[in-house]
């Protein structure tokens, strides 16, 4: 216990080592403010520090307070008006002259007076020449006995307000008839604070405070080596602190390095590029026939000042051309219509990031394969925002080129993946993308919500896609998946607006994807 | 893409079975179509625009017994002869392509009539490219005189009552008045002359590809016969949104009759309900599903897809459209075989990761400034043309978008910093410094390119406090360039952005990498920012060549 004491004696701050020794004394906050000398901001500070370690307790108690008002300031030193009216014409009747000038009462008090002690019966009035003389009833020697009382009772604020539940009855009866008059007594709200020491504050402020305790250790005095006889003061080691924040990459791009990374274990290569392409590029060689809905402005951004911009196609983009007009060497039948160069020199934001898998086929030799490609980037999709749609995100893009790759290795991709993402659940449904067949939906389930949430596209690329680019009909799988729901659902972001919103609080604040 | 609702009641009618609500969702989900809903007697399901076979009760009962095993393999229907004829003229040749047909003995009720309806819109909406490709319409056989004609006629010269209008009105004032008219105009732009179904007695059953006649093309509950005929600019389309309404009327309880259609050089008969042949390997199917299915198995997989087979061809049925490879028919054995009972293998395949070398690099920018306490931003590739050049006190050329969403993303941004500072205007509540920074691609015009447009990638820095100026930036630069032993001089030059005297370019090999700066008030003025900036932007991309080639 002794020990105790001492360890929270020298942990004391300087401002609680001023205050505490005064509390015996003084047990109010403003009588602690008088006597150490501090600011009030200080001694708060103090106190509010001593009641956190126990050492003082505070009591606050709601009660009403009388206390003198402007008028009742004056009145408490000379007398209520009506006081000094009746006491001029006590012993005898008198004129109006001689009491205003006994009584000190200006004219507009003395009409106030005669008005009110006329109703209460207090005087009788004769009329005499130019002149009034008065006389104090017998009713009116009761009414000055009891100002007596209202006047005692005015006294008894001059001290100090007083709290009404210590009234005598008398009392309360004075009060009640002075706050219906102007200004005399005013009734107020109090939330007093009375300290007092615990037993531990009792032990502690037995202590010698007048040891000199060190605050900080400077250089100055490792270089005079004055530390060797320095008490220095135990700091509450376990106190809040102000809180700090620092350099840090943005919430959603650390979520995307971990998904490269993951690639990148699973031995995948990464593949970059542009976001404008022509139509060609991001649709045309992926078998999206030309009349396909997602080509309409409504879904995709083109490029132009009004009208649509058109770019320049490869040399040989006929042999994409046929394969949408008659399947060409594919053997399939193709999307049987007039394939238009118009319509693939259009330029657009890409729709998807599926546009790079296409252009890597296009590289590939044979020699290369099999081989693993996957990308994150950005796609735009001509949506308006609001607190579930974005018109530019990120997708995850990959494929897989493998003369023995088949449909149940797509199914063990994805699931790897979403694994490491932290939702090993991984269902797939059958859909419907024009350059995939088979074509599935990925669904992963939540771990906590227990809901299947849908995450992307995939499938195996169509032979109408891969024999142009690759010049064979060797299995590619592919994916497009999205990132968004599994990034903002980490983060606990409602509205998915926020991404890049970039509220520099909100950054500095979020947590780390701790993955 | 589409969205119906089925009749649970009627669904469970067609299929002649009751299922627990947790199998039907599961057995549509994998059938290939997206369950939306189930609210009491009706299901909301998304028909996937591949299946537009689909977009019928009759249809999707038709194709879900055949996936839970009920009435599985090719469905064979009778076509009987009408002795009915269609002409076409010559004159249409803006819409070439018609076929139609007759069905008899249908009873029609509210529900079947909405059946109907639901089932043209959608078709028409998907599989008919919004009426552009096809539209569709189905008429009480019993108010038609034969033969019917189709022919291209001027508007001006007709007047008939449209769908839903009480009187007649001219037909060049349908696309002025009619919905239908409004809304698929563009399809007609340029044309004078409109095709029109018309009877033998002149009567008008339909103006294409806008509205059928209110007095000859209205079903009702005492419609036994109907008349159908779809027109468009591709005969396969056409036909075979012909295949998918008699079929589902005769799924209904119809009967299918034939119409002679009389060209001006040939006749043919239609509706052709025989089904297509595609060849089918089954090594092929093994070796992309990664199964071992034998010959039977592969059978009674097509057959629950609704699939004939014959010598090594599966018979397609007339009426769907999405069959163009085997690997269509691989799919349809892969949902039969269903999608959940395949295995997840990842196959010991060894490849070598790779990651970008620009994406490395990159990293190390980011992690520098980061050390340097700042912030990275995530902003948007799109922005105001009045950000990006106005409000920077600049004139440039910019890229623009055809349609945007709205004028706050209009154009593609060609420098990140009118970006950065949009986002110290929006944080001027939020504690300060405010040090940020981006790495993120612009856009800028080159002819060279084969989509006339140059991106690169930019690295933006932004220092926001009371007590910044030039230098400190220049501190900041010096660190960076330091930290990658690039040497560097820096240039005083003008920039209309920033103070005049406190504005210098960065030169490496005498060639400018960007430049740094302190803001002009004018600029800060314009965001409304009431806080000093400096920054830089620097051309990434050349930073990375210059770092690779010293390394």
């Amino acid at each position: 216990m002794q020990q105790d004491i001492q360890i929270l004696f020298e942990k004391l701050h300087p401002l609680e080592r001023k205050v505490l020794p005064l509390i015996k004394e003084n047990n109010t906050p403003d009588k602690i403010v008088l006597a150490s000398k501090l600011q009030e901001v200080e001694v708060i500070r103090a106190l509010q520090w001593l009641e956190n370690k126990k050492i003082i307790t505070t009591k606050e108690e709601l009660k009403e307070v009388v206390l003198l008002d402007n008028n009742g300031r004056t009145y408490s030193k000379i007398g209520l008006p009506e006081q000094r009216f009746l006491e001029a014409i006590k012993s005898s009747s008198q004129m109006t002259d001689e009491i205003k000038k006994f009584a000190k009462l200006d004219e507009a008090e003395y009409s106030v007076c005669i008005g009110l002690l006329r109703r209460k019966n207090a005087v009788t009035i004769k009329k005499e020449a130019n002149n009034l003389q008065i006389t104090i009833t017998e009713e009116g020697k009761k009414v000055l006995e009891k100002q007596k009382y209202d006047y005692q009772f005015l006294r008894s604020l001059t001290a100090e307000e007083r709290d009404i539940a210590s009234l005598t009855l008398d009392e309360t009866e004075s009060m009640n008839e002075l706050k219906q008059r102007k200004d005399i007594i005013r009734i107020e709200l109090r939330k007093p604070k009375t300290i007092s020491l615990t037993e531990i504050g009792k032990e502690l402020s037995k202590m010698n405070f007048s040891v000199s305790i060190t605050e900080k250790l400077t250089q100055e005095m490792l270089k005079n080596n004055s530390w060797k006889d320095a008490k220095f003061r135990r700091f509450d080691v376990e106190i809040n602190v102000p809180k700090i924040t620092g350099g840090k990459r943005h919430f959603e791009n650390q979520a995307i390095e971990y998904v490269k990374q993951i690639w990148l274990d699973m031995g995948f290569k990464e593949m970059t590029g542009n976001y404008v392409h022509t139509a060609y590029q991001d649709l045309d060689m992926l078998f999206v026939p030309q009349d396909h809905p997602a080509r309409t402005m409504q879904d995709t951004f083109y490029l132009g000042n009004k009208k649509i911009m058109h770019g320049r196609l490869p040399k040989d983009f006929k042999k994409i051309k046929y394969v949408h007009e008659n399947g060409a060497d594919t053997g399939s039948k193709g999307w049987r219509y007039k394939w238009s160069e118009e319509e693939a020199s259009k330029i657009l934001l890409r729709t998807h990031t599926t546009v790079l898998s296409a252009l890597k086929l296009q590289q590939l030799k044979k020699q290369d394969l099999p081989a693993k490609f996957f990308t994150v980037g950005k796609v735009f999709r001509n949506e308006a925002l609001d607190w579930k749609h974005l018109f530019e995100f990120y997708q995850i893009d990959g494929i897989v080129i493998d003369p023995n790759a088949n449909f149940k290795h797509l199914k063990g991709y994805l699931r790897e993946f979403f694994g490491k993402m932290g939702y090993p659940d991984v269902r797939i449904r059958p859909a419907h993308f024009p350059y995939t067949e088979p074509s599935v939906e990925v669904d992963v389930l939540h771990p906590v919500k227990k809901e299947w949430i849908e995450l992307g596209g995939a499938g195996i690329f169509r032979p109408e896609v891969v024999i142009p680019l690759l010049g064979e009909d060797i299995p590619v799988l592919a994916w497009g998946l999205g990132t968004g729901r599994i990034v903002s659902s980490y983060y606990g972001i409602t509205d998915i607006r926020d991404m890049y919103k970039n509220d520099l609080k909100q950054l500095r604040e979020m947590k780390l994807w701790i993955k | 893409m589409p969205t119906i609702v089925l009749k649970k009641s009627v669904l469970e009618k067609v299929i002649g079975k009751k299922l627990p609500i947790d199998k039907l969702k599961d057995r549509i989900s994998m059938l290939g179509t997206n369950l939306e809903k189930i609210e009491s007697d009706e299901i909301h399901v998304e028909i996937f625009p591949n299946r537009p076979d689909l977009l019928s009760e009759q249809g999707f009962a038709r194709a879900f017994s055949s996936f839970i095993g009920i009435k599985t393999g090719l469905r064979e229907y009778k076509i009987k002869s009408s002795n009915c004829k269609v002409i076409v003229d010559k004159s249409v040749a803006m819409r070439p392509y018609t076929a139609c047909a007759i069905v008899k003995n249908l009873k029609f009720n509210d529900e079947r009539i909405r059946e109907i309806i639901q089932m043209q819109e959608k078709l028409a909406t998907t599989h008919g490219r919004k009426r552009k490709k096809s539209c569709y319409g189905i008429y009480p056989l019993q108010k038609i005189n034969f033969p019917i004609t189709y022919i291209a006629k001027d508007p001006k010269t007709i007047k008939f009552k449209p769908l839903g209008f009480k009187e007649d009105i001219p037909a060049d004032k349908i696309e002025e008045l009619h919905p239908t008219g409004k809304e698929y105009k563009q399809i007609t732009e340029s044309w004078t002359k409109y095709p029109f179904y018309i009877d033998c007695k002149g009567k008008v059953l339909s103006m294409l590809p806008y509205t059928n006649s209110d007095d000859l093309g209205k079903i009702d509950e005492t419609t036994k016969d109907v008349f159908i005929e779809c027109t468009g600019t591709d005969y396969q389309n056409v036909e075979i949104a012909l295949n998918m309404f008699v079929t589902t009327l005769a799924d209904m309880g119809g009967e299918i009759y034939s119409i002679e259609m009389i060209y001006p050089n040939k006749t043919s008969t239609t509706p052709n309900l025989n089904p297509s042949e595609m060849k089918i390997d089954i090594n092929y199917v093994n070796k992309r599903l990664g199964l071992n299915l034998n010959e039977k198995e592969m059978i009674k997989y097509l057959a629950s897809m609704g699939f004939g087979y014959k010598n090594g061809k599966a018979l397609i049925p007339s009426y769907r459209a999405d069959i163009l490879h085997q690997v269509d028919l691989i799919e349809d054995i892969a949902i039969a075989y269903g999608y959940e009972n395949f295995e997840e293998i990842i196959p010991k395949v060894a490849t070598i990761a790779q990651e970008d070398e620009f994406e490395k690099f990159k990293k190390k920018i980011i992690y520098l400034l980061i050390g340097l306490n700042f912030l990275e931003t995530n902003s948007y590739h799109l922005i105001p043309k009045t950000l990006q050049l106005n409000n920077m006190n600049i004139q440039s050329e910019v890229i623009p978008l055809v349609d945007p969403i709205s004028i706050e993303y209009n154009t593609l941004r060609s420098w990140l910093l009118p970006s950065l500072l949009q986002i110290l205007k929006e944080n001027k509540h939020n504690e300060y410094p405010q040090n940020i920074f981006e790495i993120a691609t612009v856009f800028l015009p080159d002819k060279q390119k084969a989509t006339l447009v140059d991106e690169k990638q930019h690295l933006s820095i932004v220092l926001c406090n009371p007590e910044i100026d030039y230098t400190k930036i220049k501190q900041v630069i010096d660190y960076l360039l330091r930290m990658f032993s690039i040497e560097y001089t820096i240039k005083e030059t003008a920039h209309p952005s920033f103070i005049p005297g406190r504005v210098a370019e960065v030169i490496v090999n005498k060639i400018s990498l960007g430049f740094l700066g302190e803001l002009h008030p004018t600029v800060l003025t314009n965001f409304t920012i009431d806080t000093p900036i400096a920054v830089c932007e620097l051309d990434c991309n050349m930073l990375f060549e210059l770092v690779s080639k010293n390394n």
